[in-house]
This record gives structure tokens, C-alpha cells and sequence, in this order.
């Protein structure tokens, strides 16, 4: 029923290269809770092709830069778990 | 902690309260008649009508409450809200096959209400712990 989504991403990296950005910014600058990144984060989301734009947007970069799937079907791996 | 996971945490407490009232009302009344012939229908009325009240009541109180900024629902929590609705369904029809046995069965009133009751409940509670499991630990469509 629960599962962690097989796509990582760099959202941790790309908020501490571009000012430290805060979760809570960045919800606020894609117009979603702060719980919604804090899941993206952790892998246990996978946001709509729409929302994974919006994202990489803020960044200023292509969403491959953001947003990253495995070629193998290796156990499904999540993005950093830290939070701020 | 989202405004919505909040939500099903309070929507899933009122349901289990408002049957455990339910139960003790009857299950009291039980003492001095045999269970099915229990007059069930004021209490259900009642604990059906309060749980209603009650839940208009904290959803009041949680439009009025808006602790952080931006946007109080987005698209996850409206995907997490149509995942915890299907488990929910399930309930409310296995409590209707279950009325209809019984009906078939010519059970008594009592049963019967009850069924469709327990239904209801189960539905209830179980969508909230969905919705709250979603919000922990992720979801599949």
C-alpha cells in the first residue's frame, strides 16, 4: 500500500547552492505545503510532471538536474532524508 | 504537520469515539433486555448526529487556525485524500453485502442497522489511518 517512489532527487543539494534556500521557501515559490517538498525529499512522493517543473524552475535548471530515475530495477532508493 | 493529515487524525478520533459511545449506550442497555431488542435507533441517531456536529464544528475551528503560510492543500494532499476515500469505499460495501445477508437472512432490524452502522465506522477510520499512513510513509494510486 506505502511505498518509497524509485525516483531520487536533489532538491537538498540545489536549496543549499542557491542561498540556502529553505523548504519552506521553496514550498512557497511552487505553491505547496512545506510537508509536500519535505516528502519529495524523502522520496516518498513523486510529484506530477507539472509540480517537477515548477521546481526545477526555481532552480534554473532542466529537471534532470532536479529529478533523476534508475536505469535498473534495483530496491527503490530515496533522496536525502535530512530535513530542515 | 499538514492542515489535511490533522484532518484525518481528528475525522478518524471522532468516528472511533462516537461508536464507543455508541456501544456503551447500547451495550449498557443490554443489561436489562437481550441486545436485539435493544431500542439501538436514539443512540445511533444521537452518536450519528454528533459526530456530524462535532465534525463541522473542528472543521470551523481548522479554517479559522491556518498555522503556516502558503497554500493549506495542494495536489498531494488531494491525491492522498482519493487514496484514503477508495480504502473507505471498500468498508461502506462490505457493511452493505453484510446488510444484505442479513436482510435475506430475515435478521432482525437490530442486526441489520447495525451491519450498516459498523460499516460506516469501519470506512471511517480505516480512510483516516490510509490518509494518515499516505502522509507518513507515501501511497500509490
Amino acid at each position: 500500500m506505502t511505498r518509497k517512489t524509485r525516483i531520487t532527487n536533489s532538491i537538498r543539494a540545489l536549496r543549499f547552492s542557491h542561498g540556502e534556500l529553505t523548504q519552506a521557501d521553496l514550498a512557497e515559490r511552487v505553491g505547496v505545503t512545506r510537508q509536500t517538498i519535505i516528502a519529495i525529499e524523502q522520496g516518498k512522493y513523486s510529484p506530477s510532471l507539472e509540480m517537477a517543473f515548477q521546481i526545477a524552475r526555481v532552480f534554473g535548471v532542466p529537471l534532470e538536474a532536479v529529478f533523476q530515475y534508475p536505469d535498473t530495477d534495483d530496491t527503490p532508493s530515496a533522496g536525502p532524508t535530512t530535513n530542515r | 504537520m499538514t492542515m489535511q493529515e490533522r484532518n484525518a487524525w481528528q475525522f478518524g478520533i471522532i468516528a472511533i469515539l462516537s461508536y464507543g459511545v455508541y456501544l456503551a449506550l447500547v451495550l449498557t442497555a443490554a443489561q436489562q433486555v437481550p441486545l436485539h431488542e435493544v431500542d439501538y435507533v436514539p443512540a445511533m441517531l444521537w452518536t450519528i448526529g454528533g459526530a456530524i456536529a462535532v465534525g463541522i464544528l473542528v472543521g470551523i475551528v481548522n479554517g479559522a487556525v491556518r498555522p503556516q503560510r502558503g497554500p493549506q492543500v495542494d495536489e498531494r494532499d488531494r491525491q492522498i485524500e482519493v487514496f484514503g476515500e477508495r480504502v473507505g469505499q471498500a468498508f461502506v460495501v462490505i457493511g452493505a453485502l453484510g446488510a444484505l445477508v442479513l436482510t435475506m437472512l430475515e435478521a432482525d432490524h437490530f442486526w441489520i442497522a447495525n451491519a450498516l452502522y459498523l460499516g460506516f465506522v469501519l470506512s471511517a477510520v480505516l480512510s483516516s489511518l490510509a490518509r494518515i499512513g499516505a502522509y507518513r510513509e507515501g501511497f500509490e494510486l
